[in-house]
């Protein structure tokens, strides 16, 4: 080690507040959330210490023991073996502990203790461990232990402060444990010798966890709190997000506007802004507002704690399928959007849970169908009142998202059939206390969503964009031409290939031709769209106005249909990038991309045909 | 108050989890909530911590009451 910089590894208990003590020190942006799994891998920050020392913070994934049963407590366990491929053993070992939660927390912290390593102990919610009335003699603790023991509150400004200067003052020295194979039962009996002498306990949990869980956790009240939630998320998304698109909807063709008003009519560039860029990336860069504010309930939802009681309420019928109650809570991410899902599944323990869970997460209603849902809806779907209080366009979107949470179901369930392997598999999972998430974090959750989105907007989306636009315009339409010059172009000619595929299920080749570059990233075929119709148009302005464009060129069979395409189509290149790290496989990515493209043409040629039967 | 864990089969890793979580001879533990199919999973309580437990898991500790519920 040399005497400039220092490695340091975070260590602990799942939603112990390791990673909220970590942007502390490092001043970074790592996600934080109230419930076991949220680091799923490793994370290095650094920062400098008042000595001027560069100090590695390395951000270790929760582990109960390291005796690990999930690919994340492995990690953790070989990290701090100094096993790890790749890693040096950490020269300081930061075992963080909740301070509430010591009987759990503390004979993991003697395990650490009997890897020989140096270790600090942090103290974590203090300030929850002092409000529930828990008087803690850390000198005593810090004596027991043979470790240096500091107090700190990770959610608090300057709240690892202490944490700091001790890690700066000197490395503490190595203490030989007396008993270095002790059985469990030993450890345990020393946590509670330990927590007899240094610890006073007013009560076990806090009084308001109680009185919440009697509630969220009441077989009928529960579930029904839970309903109602869901529902009214959804329904803010569709009816809060409109004032706020109007205004960029308007913005965005006023700009277009401008900027192309300096510019000939005719020319080459004109088009490509007016038709390629604007178009296309207004169309996509609208759905911001209700992106942003799904992932606002998703952010609260995970800070609050309130997850694992959903998992909890809905365990015994997600085991009946064939997942595990566990699942909900990736299954919850990937309505945001499917891979932070597939790569929150490392907290599953269980291989075969956890690949039914990756192999269904496509299925959930990511936000990129969002953009699509919405143009659909809003230029389909009346806009009026379902019993009063409902909005139709809100339920119709509930709707899809039920009809992508039900064949889920269906087809975890269907895979569960399948398997060979009925042994079983364990749930065994922590109900973390509530907490009132903190509107900092929140706040740097939904910044860092804008910033992922506007970089797709600005990056791989302009990108397809620009290029479609280029494919749509060349070869230009030869001398007397009668159609449209984008039917003589390459992307023309695709789409009507493509056609002969898509016909049976109502789609024409505008919407062949848009599902190409929608492979990329689904809401790049909004934008794609976009482009194509105002190519095909004559009339400019109409590059702004696809919902009503759309409403009158297509019938409601093809909207319904490309609906239903959308609830189940694998059109996510990085989706199944994802799913080849996490499982290592091809075969899952040709299993998952196979069933899903099955599923979601089958479904299209259903909807699309009954629909037409029926109007 | 838990008596004792026993592996449902040799090796029971979920057993052993069960340990690890503090499972052991001489803690106390409380049945907090039930799930609302069927009354699964369980939700136990033990020291200050939370846990969903199916039936099967919850199976594998033996208890023995004593008073209070």
């Amino acid at each position: 080690m040399s005497a400039a910089s220092m490695r340091i590894a975070l260590v602990g208990n799942p939603n112990c507040g390791k990673t909220a003590l970590f942007n502390q020190l490092t001043g970074g942006r790592q996600k934080v959330a109230n419930y076991a799994g949220v680091t799923v891998e490793r994370k290095e920050g650094r920062f400098i210490a008042p000595s001027g020392r560069t100090l590695h913070v390395l951000d270790l994934p929760g582990a109960y023991s390291f005796d690990a049963t999930s690919p994340d407590e492995a990690i953790t366990r070989d990290v701090c073996h100094g096993r790890y491929p790749g890693e040096a053993a950490p020269d300081l070992i930061v075992c963080v502990a909740d301070a509430t939660n010591l009987r759990l927390h503390l004979r993991f912290v003697l395990e650490v203790r009997r890897l020989g390593r140096p270790v600090v102990l942090a103290l974590n919610m203090m300030d929850a461990a002092r409000r529930r009335g828990m008087v803690i003699d850390v000198e005593g603790l810090s004596r027991r232990l043979g470790v240096p023991v500091v107090e700190t509150i990770a959610i608090k400004r300057g709240g690892a402060q202490a944490l700091i200067e001790r890690i700066d003052a000197a490395i503490p020295e190595i203490v030989p444990t007396a008993v270095d194979n002790a059985g469990i039962e030993q450890l345990h009996a020393e946590v509670r010798s330990i927590l007899a002498e240094t610890v006073t306990l007013p009560r076990d949990t806090a009084a308001i966890d109680d009185a919440i869980d009697r509630w969220a956790l009441h077989p009928v009240f529960g579930l029904l709190i839970l309903a109602t939630l869901m529902f009214f998320i959804f329904q803010a998304v569709f009816s809060w997000a409109q004032p706020v698109m109007d205004g960029i909807q308007a913005g965005i063709t006023g700009l277009g506007a401008w900027v192309t008003g300096f510019l000939p009519g005719d020319s080459a560039l004109h088009s490509l802004l007016n038709d390629g860029v604007f178009a296309g990336l207004g169309a996509v860069l609208v759905f911001l507002p209700q992106i942003l504010i799904l992932f606002l309930f998703i952010l609260v939802l995970e800070e609050s704690g309130y997850l694992p009681r959903a998992a909890f309420l809905l365990d015994k019928m997600m085991f009946r399928v064939g997942l595990t109650g566990r699942a909900f809570i990736p299954l919850l991410s990937s309505f945001a959007c499917a891979i932070p899902g597939i790569m929150a599944t490392r907290s599953i323990q269980d291989p075969r849970d956890r690949l039914t869970t990756i192999l269904v997460a496509p299925l959930m209603t990511c936000s990129a169908r969002l953009p699509v849902y919405t143009l659909l809806i809003a230029a389909f779907i009346p806009d009026r009142a379902v019993w009063g209080v409902f909005n139709l366009q809100g339920v119709v979107l509930f709707a899809l998202y039920f009809a992508g949470i039900f064949s889920a179901l269906g087809v975890a369930f269907v895979m569960k059939r399948l398997r060979k392997d009925k042994s079983e598999h364990a749930l065994i999972m922590e109900l973390p206390s509530y907490r009132l998430p903190n509107v900092r974090d929140i706040a740097l959750g939904l910044w860092e969503r804008a910033l992922i989105f506007l970089k797709r907007v600005g990056g791989i989306i302009l990108a397809l964009t620009v290029l479609l636009w280029f494919l749509s315009t060349f070869p230009g339409a030869p001398e007397g031409a009668t159609q449209p010059a984008i039917d003589y172009s390459i992307a023309g000619r695709l789409g009507r290939m493509l056609e002969y595929i898509f016909a049976p299920i109502g789609f024409n080749w505008q919407i062949c031709v848009a599902l190409v570059p929608g492979l990329a990233a689904r809401e790049v075929a909004v934008a794609a769209l976009g482009t194509v119709y105002a190519m095909s148009g004559s009339d400019d302005a109409v590059a702004s106005q696809l919902g009503p464009l759309i409403s009158h060129q297509w019938s409601l069979a093809t909207a319904l249909s490309l609906l239903a395409w959308y609830v189940f189509a694998p059109q996510c290149m990085s989706t199944l990038a994802v799913i080849r790290r996490e499982t290592n496989s091809w075969r899952n990515v040709a299993v998952a991309a196979g069933y899903l493209f099955g599923l979601a043409y089958l479904a299209s040629f259903a909807t699309y045909q009954i629909a037409r039967a029926l109007s | 108050m838990v008596q004792t864990v026993t592996d449902a089969h040799p090796a029971d890793p979920i057993a052993q989890r069960l340990r690890d979580l503090g499972f052991v001879s001489g803690e106390p533990v409380r049945l907090v909530a039930r799930g609302p199919l069927g009354g699964d999973p369980l939700l136990i309580q033990i020291g200050s911590t939370r846990f969903a437990l199916r039936k099967t898991e919850a199976a594998r500790v033996d208890v023995s009451v004593d008073g209070v519920a």
